[in-house]
């Protein structure tokens, strides 16, 4: 991010003629940062539809896929076999472009401007929308492996009602991460049966893994207004997930915990900037190197 | 030339040119064969290419944009514009025919057409995917009705293959291996 906002046609101006020709050296590293994820989209926003509200609801789903893909990508040189660390980073992957999406647009919407960098590099805690469920730390294998399993049915759920929304691009992001959900929760899926019906001590970890992780589901079914004004009532969602999660449970021989949920704070949570103490050495490292060397590029 | 809403056939001497450019992680194919070019259009001197990225976050899309750009650039086009189209999601059964040959030729087993992920949202019921799919006359037993054929082997063309891992060196590719060969081989995965 730079504070003289360069459009991205320039900058792809500007590689073209430092590199001409069709087999020019046009490559760089990725990660230079500069690319819109919604480079000539419409910013409009469809009449009918407050932009507050918009802007409000896409960051909660994009706060919530930020953070979970920070919590993944964790995983990295810490998985128990090679190939379960590139599945979780591809996951994270997956997670982190829905997020880039969904922040762009918030800040589309809301008319402050504001781009994927500016909403992720400098809120403070209390400004993150994230439910808790993504932000509690990974634990051992088998409580992230029961904490994909939930957020996976549930955002799939949610973005398959997304997918008829009313905004053109929340809609596409829906559209397109369903099916990316489908892959987190089948991946979720395998391990839940792996673990839950494997070994006894295998079984008895994955059991304890779903019960610490479960007070922290039923905030996703708890409706914020701007969820209500702007998005699907989550509170639908709760029968046909929870009825999803017991299936695989029953394959698994796991039982389907009955814990109450995490209590609010003053009737406040995740939705409303109320966190977890987890929240924020998870965002010291994700937000360190954007504030150690504001606005620089490479 | 005026751009008509959700086409994805285009023609003329620019889609020419933006059609050929090479997709930066599978260099054997093209934007046009991977379905990743929906569009160009052409509006007075005014060249715009509509790309749809495949999975939300994959790395290649800044480099995709800027090749076309650059491409189109230095094929006399003076005013170009690279644009994302969102609707509809890009899907593997948007890669072309001859995508497949070349992936195929290149080691890398192609998706099956029209086998997408499903709609697999919370409320569906999962199918969890075999990890091996064995070829029924091969095994000298009847077909299972509504059975998916087994995964080829690229490389040797067996079908005795197995899933490693569903996930590989990039969102779009799984890993595979071949039993018949004992070679290990990358299978893009249906989306």
């Amino acid at each position: 991010m730079t504070d003289d906002h360069v459009t991205d046609d320039h900058v792809y101006l500007s590689l073209a003629e430092a590199s001409p020709g069709p087999e020019g050296e046009g490559r760089w590293a990725y990660g230079t940062g500069f690319a819109d994820p919604l480079l000539g989209v419409d910013t409009a926003v469809p009449p009918g539809l407050d932009g507050a509200d918009l802007a409000a609801y896409c960051l909660m789903l994009g706060d919530d896929a930020l953070v979970l893909a920070q919590r993944l990508i964790e995983w990295c040189t810490r998985a128990p076999e090679l190939e379960e660390e590139v599945a979780l980073a591809n996951l994270g992957l997956d997670l982190l472009g829905q997020a880039r999406q969904l922040l762009t647009r918030a800040g589309q919407a809301d008319g402050s401007g504001r781009t994927e960098d500016d909403l992720a590099y400098w809120r403070e805690e209390h400004e993150f929308r994230n439910v808790r469920l993504v932000e509690a730390p990974n634990g051992d294998f088998a409580y992230s492996i029961a904490r994909l399993l939930l957020f996976a049915t549930a955002r799939g759920a949610l973005y398959e009602a997304l997918a008829g929304h009313a905004d053109p691009v929340l809609a596409a992001v829906a559209a397109r991460g369903v099916k990316e959900l489908a892959y987190h929760r089948e991946y979720a899926t395998a391990w839940t049966l792996r673990l839950g019906d494997g070994t006894p001590y295998s079984a008895a970890r994955m059991q304890a893994g779903l019960d610490a992780v479960w007070p922290l589901l039923e905030e996703l079914f708890t409706a914020h207004p701007v969820e209500l004004r702007a998005g699907v009532d989550p509170a639908t969602l709760r029968g046909p997930v929870l009825r999803s999660v017991a299936a695989v449970c029953a394959e698994a021989g796991l039982t389907v915990p009955d814990a109450p949920g995490l209590a609010a704070v003053g009737g406040r949570a995740g939705r409303d900037g109320v966190h977890t103490e987890a929240l924020g050495p998870l965002l010291a490292e994700l937000q360190v190197v954007a504030r150690a060397h504001p606005g620089a590029t490479w | 030339m005026t751009a008509v809403a959700g086409t994805r056939a285009s023609s003329g001497a620019a889609w020419t040119v933006a059609a050929a450019v090479p997709d930066p992680e599978l260099p054997m194919l093209t934007l046009a064969d991977l379905g990743v070019l929906a569009e160009v259009t052409e509006d007075g001197g005014t060249v715009t290419a509509w790309l749809t990225p495949t999975y939300s976050g994959c790395p290649a899309v800044a480099e995709m944009a800027a090749d076309v750009d650059r491409r189109l650039r230095a094929a006399g086009f003076a005013e170009v514009r690279v644009r994302l189209r969102l609707d509809p999601p890009w899907s593997t059964d948007l890669i072309t025919p001859e995508g497949r040959r070349k992936l195929a030729e290149a080691g890398i087993a192609p998706p099956r057409p029209g086998a997408g992920a499903g709609t697999g949202g919370g409320s569906t019921p999962l199918s969890l995917g075999p990890t091996r799919l064995v070829d029924a006359a091969a095994a000298g037993r009847a077909a299972v009705a509504g059975a998916p054929a087994p995964v080829t082997c690229p490389l040797c063309g067996g079908t005795d293959t197995e899933e490693l891992s569903r996930f590989g060196s990039t969102a779009c590719k799984a890993l595979w291996r071949c039993r018949d060969c004992r070679e290990p081989f990358e299978r893009v995965k249906e989306i």
